[in-house]
């Protein structure tokens, strides 16, 4: 029997109709399971209140603040160090064998899980270096974490910067560093911000590493040395431990929404990246 | 009249093949070259060692001498950002920055230091007046120049070179994606600037070399193969290649 043409392509548009359609079905049905569990929990006062008796009562504003300073300060040493390493690799050093293996490293950088680099953060940062289970370790740890990912989003960005207007930065008598100021950041920024955006998402859900590096102190963090626990950790003890359920389901609705938000963040970045550059 | 620019048994090579051949040619100050000739015979090459932006390139070695009024250019001591101030280059797609009409036009100055934006705007105002853009765009400098058409957007090009000052244009088929009609008009731009510049332009549309240019140069494989008053090179070729080119044989 023979197929018509007209009948295979409505069997192949209805197939993938069909897979994207269950996989945005699990994507909703998770973000409704665990907003529905959590936001009845999400009250003002959650927000802004100390826990107490171990999270079972009170509020995550310590959470909230530490999840901040962990994950900010994480991405505030990576961003410079990745885009510089960015520029360098696409500016400054012809391809060849340094490119390469700088390159390959970045790509198992990225490829190994957390858990290692928490277990490396916790024996070089908290005890060789002396930083203890703080907010200073565990933010280090994430930097070397989302660095790979830094490095290649700019990398990519610089690289569709087109070509053309380096040739005429150049060619108006720039030097290479005024060339890369004013022409590559510039175009490649809103490319290198999703990246960037992107990198900070990763690092206020990041559970492993975190737990063997900044700790998991209830208080508020008074210190970069001060042990601090991120959201999401505290879901995962509020939970794992049987504290509190809806204490737990309520953290986990705050993370979710903070990192939707940091992924539309992302995506509007991206667009205008594209809008700008695709023309 | 000394020459502008002078090439002394230039040789150019990428890697292993010989772009450039023995290459010497004298430019006339104020006034219009056009190199021609077929594809990958090394024109653009040529026009680039006039600012060494083949540096850019891997692998290119280049020996021979290249004299900007009497002074080689290609020694280490050369400060390429004063070089490429004082020949500017227009290149073949009309290439405007994702910046405002202002901050195109002002970028030469901005690189070489010039910040203050009350000494930025005659620079600007002149700068297009120059290309005859001014009149259509005085109103709105701060627009981005992408909004611009191809024409206005390679007058702005041109605008932006003009705004450092340089003393040489080099042009490398400057009006390659443009339409006739365009090019009609960037061809009077060009002879309208000559009073003033010295202007190289790399043309693979002959018609364009007759009508704009003083001297032509031919090349061919690399060699320079005629080089002399347009009207002889086209209507009096002496070199048998030459007129089997002109005469539309080959290219």
């Amino acid at each position: 029997m023979k197929v018509s043409p007209a009948t295979t392509q409505r069997v192949a548009v209805g197939f993938m109709w069909t897979l994207a359609a269950i996989t945005f079905a699990v994507l909703i049905f998770i973000l409704a399971f665990i907003l529905a569990h959590g936001l009845p929990h999400v009250t003002w006062s959650f927000l802004t209140e100390s826990p107490s008796s171990m999270g079972r009562e009170g509020g995550i504003f310590p959470m909230i603040l530490g999840t901040l300073l962990v994950a900010g300060l994480a991405v505030l040493v990576a961003a410079p160090i990745g885009v510089a390493t960015a520029v360098y690799l696409t500016e400054y050093t012809r391809e060849g064998r340094l490119t390469a293996v700088i390159r390959f490293g970045a790509d198992c950088l990225a490829g190994v899980p957390s858990i290692i680099f928490g277990l490396f953060g916790f024996v070089f940062f908290a005890i060789t270096l002396g930083m203890g289970l703080s907010v200073l370790s565990g933010s280090l740890t994430l930097a070397l974490m989302v660095l790979p990912t830094i490095i290649r989003t700019s990398e990519e960005a610089i690289r569709a910067v087109p070509y053309a207007y380096r040739e005429v930065s150049f060619g108006l008598g720039s030097t290479r560093w005024q060339m890369v100021i004013t022409v590559v950041l510039r175009s490649a920024l809103p490319g290198i911000s999703t990246g960037i955006v992107l990198s900070l998402g990763r690092s206020i859900s990041e559970t492993a590493a975190v737990m063997l590096t900044a700790g998991s102190a209830l208080r508020l963090p008074r210190s970069l040395f001060d042990s601090s626990r991120t959201l999401a950790l505290h879901f995962y003890i509020l939970s794992r431990e049987g504290i509190s359920m809806p204490n737990a389901y309520a953290t986990a609705s705050v993370l979710i929404i903070a990192i939707l938000a940091l992924n539309l963040l992302a995506y509007w970045l991206m667009r205008r990246f594209v809008a700008k550059v695709g023309r | 009249m000394g020459s502008k620019i002078q090439t002394q048994g230039l040789d150019l090579h990428y890697g292993k093949f010989r772009a450039l051949l023995d290459v010497n040619l004298s430019i006339q100050p104020r006034m219009i070259t056009a190199i021609i000739g077929p594809s990958g015979c090394g024109k653009s090459t040529l026009l680039r060692c006039f600012n060494r932006m083949n540096d850019l390139v891997k692998g290119v070695r280049v020996a021979g001498r290249v004299l900007l009024d009497g002074v080689d250019i290609l020694g280490p001591a050369t400060s390429l950002s004063l070089l490429r101030r004082r020949v500017g280059m227009v290149f073949q797609r009309p290439n405007p920055f994702p910046l405002s009409v202002f901050d195109n036009v002002s970028y030469g100055l901005r690189v070489h230091g010039e910040t203050h934006r009350s000494r930025l705007v005659p620079v600007v105002e002149s700068s297009l007046q120059a290309t005859g853009l001014w009149e259509e765009l005085k109103d709105r400098l701060d627009t981005s120049a992408l909004d611009l058409s191809p024409e206005q957007q390679q007058r702005l090009c041109i605008s932006r070179v003009v705004a450092v000052q340089p003393e040489v244009l080099l042009m490398d088929e400057p009006c390659s994606a443009l339409d006739p009609i365009a090019t009609g008009r960037i061809e009077d731009l060009m002879r309208a600037l000559a009073d003033q510049y010295t202007i190289v332009i790399v043309t693979h549309n002959m018609q364009q070399a007759a009508r704009v240019a003083a001297e032509t140069a031919f090349m061919l494989l690399g060699e320079l193969v005629e080089f002399g008053p347009t009207l002889g090179v086209f209507e009096n070729p002496k070199d048998q290649r030459t007129e089997d080119y002109v005469s539309g044989r080959y290219g």
